[in-house]
């Protein structure tokens, strides 16, 4: 199973260390990653086995979501059908 | 991996054009609730349905966080009452309406449907006493929906029934005065009215349904609009073409989401209904779409050949993303629940006959219009035989949700809130059609419904 977290926001220090720790406190696999910074805005889309994540998924992407406002970046998790579902036939 | 542009549109739609899933409605059979004693019936009616859709509520939260879309609403839509009703009297009625609100209020939903009657060939003595008990019902509950479905293709129009909804809607808008008339905003007369629609407030639970059934209805006004802005300049058959491609995209989230609840409910799938709903939010609007088409204002002449086609491209693309369709199926095009549309009101660009001729290409009709509170009776049940006519001749849904909002004249506004949100009031032509309705009987179906 596996999730697509986006993160998107002003470009600062520790961003990817940030959002990588949630994962790793969670036991979520980052298996990718693509990020750009366009001037000074950051933006990532992490792709993450979550098959063996401790906490429901509902919890790992609130607590991302939080991180996210705590560092004023918006943080996103969802689970990767959705974007399956829309984007490939 | 996936695209990240992709990722990123799915990302922008959500956030910035206001895609969601706008309700999964989960229909209930009443049937074997049936009973010659009100208490008992109540009583199952109660449990069945705080049984069934325990985890309706849970669920959709539940996806709305797997997903990261919003799942706006859940609802419970129920066999039309007066099916079930059997000997209840008037205040039977009643008593079983605040069953309904009280089982909506203990699930959590926000809206339950089928406090219904279908009379289109004719009217039983039950369904008569359930829609004279219509107003009080509608004024004494907050979250119960009533439809009355008068004519169909097949059978011809009830024009007893209409003259009977011209009273009933009166009536309900003097019922709750003291709420800007709200009562009528949940209140639908239907021709050809679909048994498996998942929108408010015409949804029930038909009587060809299985015991229990998910229906979803998706949205995306504000997606499709976008699309069609950062399109340009291209003529109509590339228009068409981005508007089923964007169609595509919404409807498999509400077939994803669809299949995923009807499996974690352990219930089965019904239909997904590919209607865009607008909602008065700035953006999530049918009428916006219209005008990024290239109208001046919704109303312009050349509104309902753009409606005509922004309907059929929509469905276009989303039957081939559905493996059942079903539903209403189309633009919505309610006044008081779309910005546009009230903006065009309030310009004068967009009149009562407009939206009369645009309802005979899309879903679903007269919807959500507030009108003049001293608009009589006679001239209510003319707009309802209109626009009930131009469903039966063109073998579609159509419907009418008119507010005559008590005390109030054109110019006017009638402030709702929420989803419902508000609404000019229209101006209404008062030549008096009451020789024709008080006629009464039944207009014969039309010719091209003898297909056997």
């Amino acid at each position: 199973m596996k999730a697509i977290i986006s993160v998107t926001g002003k470009d600062s220090v520790g961003i990817i260390a940030k959002v990588s720790a949630v994962c790793a406190n969670y036991k979520a696999n980052i298996t990718e990653i693509t990020q750009s910074v366009l001037h000074e805005y950051f933006a990532m889309i992490m792709l993450c086995d979550i098959t063996g994540i401790t906490v429901p998924f509902a919890e790992f992407s609130d607590q991302l979501t939080k991180l996210g406002r705590d560092n004023n970046l918006e943080i996103h998790a969802m689970h990767e059908d959705i974007f399956n579902s829309m984007h490939k036939i | 991996m996936l695209d990240t542009k992709d990722i990123m549109e799915t990302i922008q739609m959500i956030r910035e054009e206001n895609l969601d899933v706008r309700t999964i409605t989960m229909g209930i059979s009443l049937f074997d609730c049936v009973s010659d004693d009100e208490k008992a019936l109540c009583d199952r009616v109660y449990d069945k349905l705080t049984r069934k859709a325990e985890h309706l509520v849970r669920t959709g939260e539940d996806l709305e966080k797997r997903y990261g879309v919003p799942i706006v609403n859940k609802r419970v839509s129920v066999t039309p009452v007066s099916l079930i009703g059997g000997r209840l009297s008037p205040d039977g009625y009643i008593r079983l309406a605040h069953t309904l609100q009280k089982a909506a209020e203990t699930l959590g939903i926000n809206f339950i449907g089928g406090y219904s009657a279908l009379v289109h060939k004719g009217m039983t003595e039950s369904d008569k006493r359930l829609i004279e008990s219509i107003p009080r019902a509608l004024a004494e509950t907050e979250l119960l929906c009533s439809s009355v479905n008068v004519a169909t293709t097949k059978a011809g129009i009830n024009m007893d029934a209409i003259r009977l909804m011209g009273g009933v809607i009166r009536e309900t808008a003097y019922r709750t005065r003291d709420r800007q008339s709200i009562g009528c905003a949940k209140l639908v007369v239907f021709a050809n009215v679909p048994e498996d629609n998942p929108f408010m407030a015409g949804a029930f639970h038909g009587v060809g349904e299985p015991e229990c059934v998910i229906n979803v209805g998706v949205s995306g006004p504000g997606v499709v609009s976008s699309a069609i802005r950062r399109a340009g300049p291209c003529d109509l058959s590339e228009l068409a073409d981005v508007i089923k491609k964007t169609a595509f995209k919404i409807t498999r989230v509400g077939q994803l989401v669809a299949h995923e609840a009807a499996k974690a409910l352990d219930v089965p799938f019904g239909i997904v209904d590919l209607s865009l709903a607008p909602t008065p939010a700035i953006g999530d609007s049918v009428a916006q779409i219209l005008e990024n088409m290239g109208l001046e204002s919704t109303g312009a002449h050349g509104t309902t050949a753009a409606l005509a086609m922004l309907n059929d491209a929509v469905k276009k693309g989303g039957v081939m993303a559905s493996s059942h369709v079903g539903g209403l199926s189309g633009a919505f095009i309610p006044v008081s629940e779309d910005a546009g549309m009230i903006a065009a009101v309030e310009r004068g660009s967009l009149s009562l006959e407009k939206l009369e001729a645009m309802t005979a290409v899309c879903s679903v009709g007269l919807d959500m219009i507030a009108i003049p509170g001293d608009t009589t009776e006679d001239v209510i049940c003319g707009i309802i035989a209109d626009e009930i006519s131009i469903g039966v001749a063109n073998t579609k849904t159509t419907a009418v949700r008119l507010i005559p909002a008590y005390g109030k004249k054109p110019g006017d506004r009638v402030e709702f809130g929420g989803l419902l949100g508000y609404a000019p009031v229209i101006p209404v032509r008062t030549d008096s059609p009451s020789v024709f309705i008080g006629r009464g009987g039944r207009i014969p179906a039309p010719i091209h419904s003898l297909k056997n």
